[in-house]
């Protein structure tokens, strides 16, 4: 495989990854209007816990599901300080993010753990983009469990709390409740793309998830410039991931830019602004 | 269902310099079936006894009950099964992004459990059509469209719609009117006591139009610093006129702050 094509393959791996912070961030920003920064808490956390739990000997599988368990409950406690301690959703959402950070390395017990030759979801497969398929399944099926659920009256009942919470508890929804569930599934998402990037990546690091926030959004966002109705945004949220990735890498690795790995933040920041700007363009003022 | 409201003492922000008292011991019953229109100057308490009722405020002291049931601790979701409503605003009562029968399925399951079924069935779309055609404004063809495409006056169409997909016991309707157009307001009002009428609701319905006072349902109370001044119904209501509730509001205050509060005369 050619150089360029290793480095592709990297960028898509990588977008898939962070599709899956891209839906969770969809569910909590958009769905819920809930401004969610526990997810650079509950990524890392995701990875340390399938980390740890895959070099005592856990079957991959298990330990990809408690990494996701993991994030969920993160999310569930975010929910309850904002739902039953009526402290400010993003505040609150800062208060499990900075917990977690000590919580991480508690877990590891050490700032980075290696899974250098350890049995991962990832490690019997062999062909060059074995990986990228694999994971691609795994967003697409996500996507269409989403897309299913946001149908249901369960569904139903948790976009009209984002959306008018008045009208929605006036139609008995416990918007408490509801928020609840949402940011269990939102963080269940990214502790769950935190366990598969272990894995892909071969480690679990406390500063994982430093601006894992930011690459949610630029899913989101970039995703709502590109998609379209068919997409629904959960597929869109997946293509803004792609797009973002292969942008940052082709950035990154164009020589004439003379951009460094360090620049990312950077960059990130200039993407963001640029897709939050485009549909104003577009629109007649 | 019977209404009761028995002692209500209710101040906001007490203590402080804000301190706004607003009910000090009202007592209010409301009978089955009752249609029951409420009017008052701004700052009387309109707006505040039907938050009372639909549980959005909890009174300092007293209690309110539906029917033999204490409600005075429950909250919005925990009355819904018993109470519908529909908000002043049009954009209130429902969601813009999603489509009109999207909203139609939040209003179907009104006080029940929610699950993960399906929740745009066909034969409950089949059923909302239906009572689409029945408001006579071409909305039945227009399922799937979201509700923010929708004119001001369709929405409180629909949102009275919504308020009687689900059966409920008791109606709050605050101001429901007040944001239309005269002639959308008239055909609204219209949808309004065909559905009292049919689902045989419990109806409080807070106006600012004093003709709308008189000429719909068959109670009328007048609110006044908290207090109820005037509350008439039966052959001394059909008696009253216009005329007689502008003189019981300037005995109260000079005419020059009634003007300010804007009622509608007409």
């Amino acid at each position: 495989m050619s150089a360029w094509l290793v480095v592709l393959s990297g960028a898509m791996e990588q977008g898939l990854l962070y599709a899956l912070v891209g839906l969770g961030v969809y569910l909590s920003f958009r769905v819920l209007d809930f401004p969610d920064l526990t997810v650079d808490g509950s990524f890392p956390l995701g990875a340390a816990v399938t980390a740890v739990l895959i070099v005592q000997g856990v079957p991959p599988a298990i330990a990809t599901f408690a990494g996701a368990l993991a994030g969920s409950i993160a999310g569930t406690l975010t929910a309850l300080l904002h739902v039953k301690l009526r402290i400010l959703n993003l505040l609150a959402s800062i208060l499990v993010m900075i917990a977690l950070y000590s919580i991480n390395l508690r877990v590891m017990g050490r700032p980075n753990l290696a899974l250098l030759g350890e049995k991962t979801l990832f490690s019997s497969l062999t062909g060059p983009w074995d990986r990228t398929l694999v994971l691609g399944a795994i967003v697409l099926g996500i996507k269409l469990l989403l897309d299913l659920f946001f149908r249901t009256e369960l569904g139903l009942a948790l976009r009209a709390t984002g959306a008018n919470p008045t009208m929605a508890r006036a139609q008995g929804i416990n918007t408490g409740t509801m928020i609840i569930l949402g940011m269990a599934l939102s963080n269940g998402l990214v502790g769950l793309a935190g366990g598969l990037f272990a894995q892909v990546a071969g480690f679990a690091d406390a500063g994982l998830g430093v601006g894992t926030i930011v690459f949610g959004l630029a899913a989101v966002i970039v995703g709502e410039t590109l998609g379209n109705r068919w997409l629904r945004p959960t597929g869109s949220a997946i293509l803004g991931s792609l797009a973002y990735q292969t942008a940052i890498t082709a950035a990154l690795n164009s020589r004439p830019l003379g951009l460094q790995p360090q620049d990312l933040n950077l960059i990130t920041a200039v993407i963001v602004t640029i897709a939050l700007v485009l549909p104003n363009l577009k629109r007649p003022s | 269902m019977t209404i009761r409201l028995e002692n209500i003492h209710l101040t906001f922000n007490p203590g402080t310099a804000l301190e706004n008292v607003v009910f000090t011991g009202l007592d209010l019953t409301i009978e089955p079936g009752q249609f029951i229109t409420v009017i008052g100057s701004n700052g009387a308490g309109k707006s505040t006894l039907l938050n009372l009722l639909s549980g959005d405020l909890r009174p300092t002291q007293g209690d309110v009950w539906l029917g033999d049931r204490n409600v005075t601790r429950l909250s919005v979701p925990d009355r819904a099964p018993l109470v519908s409503r529909v908000f002043q605003n049009p954009l209130a009562g429902s969601c813009p992004h999603l489509t009109l029968a999207e909203n139609l399925a939040l209003a179907d399951r009104r006080g029940s459990r929610r699950g993960l079924k399906f929740a745009l069935p066909r034969p409950k779309r089949q059923r909302w059509r239906e009572r689409l055609v029945e408001l006579g404004l071409g909305l039945e063809n227009r399922l799937d469209d979201a509700i923010g495409l929708l004119s001001g006056g369709q929405r409180q169409a629909v949102s009275l719609l919504m308020a009687s997909l689900a059966s409920s016991q008791i109606l709050l309707l605050d101001e429901h009117t007040a944001a239309l157009d005269p002639a959308a307001a008239t055909k609204v009002l219209a949808l309004t006591a065909t559905l009292v009428q049919r689902e045989n609701l419990t109806t409080l319905m807070v106006t600012h139009s004093m003709r709308q006072a008189l000429e719909v349902g068959d109670r009328t109370i007048m609110l006044h610093s908290g207090e109820i001044i005037l509350d008439t119904s039966g052959e001394a209501r059909r008696a009253l006129t216009i005329g007689d509730l502008l003189d019981r509001f300037s005995n109260l205050r000079n005419a020059a702050d009634f003007a300010e509060d804007g009622l509608l005369l007409d």
